[in-house]
């Protein structure tokens, strides 16, 4: 349940955001974190950013993702 | 992650004994099972899964209470998806859903506020269940509620802190814990520092992990390494979204609305001070106070051995229903129904691998 993804502010109009995650988009609260900006990537649980990463934060996530050779084992 | 495989294996070597580390976060359990990571670990490295399901460790007699109140003329229950098929003593919110009870799933507690908004006439309880990372979302959406002056909107409240879980099944002895994987949105919430107690006073090394295939074993090889050197400390393998004091604006907002209480558990008990309920100045958005609910007693599902999982006492397979009388497609027990939980998470990928 705790499940939070991170997603990209493509849209922002006070403290309504419109996020994309791998392409689809949804409004988010953007409450919880301070000074969201267009482009920011943000943790998104429940229909709340509850964190903000910069960008080597991102950068990160990609190189592990990229590194990871785990193939997921089919449903 | 290869190399960090190794890694583990050579820590493994190091070690003399057989070690035992508790994920106590749901969404840790998924990642496990769904990569297969399980299963590029040594042999004397056992990861088991703790009472890190929100939707697991609620009690029976909740569900009975949402139940009770679906049922009634002129109310709407809100929930996250998970707990529709949780069974309670006689029926699921699912199984009244069918039955023509207004059930309504939402993604966001602040759904559940629109829905009120736009259904003057109607009552719509939104079924408050979760850890410190859902909290303060419920808590933002009492305020919107609040701020509204909405009449017909509150929130069954039985959301739970983590600590006093974690510091319950230390106490407990039934099975040892030898460092335990932190749950990474929990923390982002908390911060790092809330699990210090656990290594100053129990000796247990904690380090919060992230959701990736990658952190999980990075989390168990530091996990090994704090071991070796016999060093119990609270370390960040998540840096990249947990700080160690958390996100203080949903922390002020969590304390604003709730406050502590003490919640019981299915499988620990009832643990003090590990729940958080409504603050009387929002009474009047709290479900039970509203509506006289009434927690009776329930009885736990005959065989069913939920509560012995939930506390990594038992394996799903050592249960006698796992499998048999209780499947996804026919749960028994609420580890099984939800997703996150150790029996659905064990028989979808793990009796397949060992058939």
């Amino acid at each position: 349940m705790c499940l939070a993804v991170p997603a990209r502010i493509v849209e922002l109009n006070g403290n309504r955001a419109t996020i994309s995650v791998e392409g689809a988009l949804r409004d988010v609260d953007v409450s919880l974190v301070e000074e969201p900006r267009l482009g920011d990537y943000i943790l998104v649980h429940a229909g709340f950013a509850i964190h903000k990463w910069d960008r080597s934060e991102v950068e990160e996530l990609e190189a592990i993702r990229a590194a990871t050779d785990l193939r997921e084992v089919p449903a | 992650m290869k190399t960090l495989v190794h890694v583990i294996a050579e820590l493994a070597g190091q070690m003399k004994r057989d070690v035992r580390f508790m994920e106590v976060c749901g969404t840790h359990t998924m990642v496990a099972f769904r990569t297969g990571l399980v299963q590029l670990l040594p042999p004397n490295v056992k990861l088991i899964s703790g009472p890190g399901c929100p939707v697991c460790v609620t009690d029976t007699n909740y569900i009975d209470a949402a139940i009770d109140l679906c049922r009634r003329p002129g109310v709407v229950v809100a929930t996250f998806g998970d707990l529709l098929r949780v069974p309670g003593s006689e029926s699921s919110l699912e199984r009244e859903r069918a039955a023509g009870a207004q059930v309504r799933i939402v993604y966001s507690p602040m759904d559940a506020v629109l829905l009120a908004q736009q259904s003057p006439g109607r009552h719509v309880v939104f079924l408050g269940v979760g850890f410190e990372t859902t909290a303060p979302t419920v808590a933002w959406s009492i305020q919107a509620a609040h701020r509204d002056g909405l009449n017909n909107f509150s929130v069954l409240c039985a959301h739970k802190t983590m600590p006093g879980a974690m510091e319950a099944l230390l106490k407990d002895h039934a099975v040892r814990i030898d460092g335990f994987l932190c749950p990474g949105h929990v923390s982002v919430i908390t911060g790092a520092a809330m699990y210090r107690f656990i290594c100053d006073r129990y000796r247990i090394p904690c380090v919060v992990t992230g959701f990736e295939a990658w952190d999980i074993l990075k989390g168990i090889a530091l996990l090994l390494r704090q071991r070796l050197d016999c060093r119990a400390e609270v370390e960040v393998e998540y840096s990249r979204s947990v700080t160690e004091q958390g996100n203080t604006a949903a922390q002020r907002l969590l304390h604003e609305v709730f406050e502590p209480c003490d919640a019981s558990w299915r499988g620990l008990g009832t643990i003090p001070q590990s729940g958080l309920a409504i603050r009387p100045k929002y009474a009047h958005f709290d479900t039970a106070r509203t509506f006289g609910i009434q927690f009776n007693q329930a009885d736990v599902a005959p065989g069913c051995l939920c509560g012995d999982v939930l506390r990594g006492v038992l394996t799903p397979p050592e249960c006698r229903l796992f499998g048999r009388a209780c499947s996804p497609a026919h749960p028994v027990g609420p580890c099984m129904v939800s997703s996150e939980g150790a029996c659905a998470a064990w028989y979808k990928y793990e009796k397949r691998a060992a058939a």
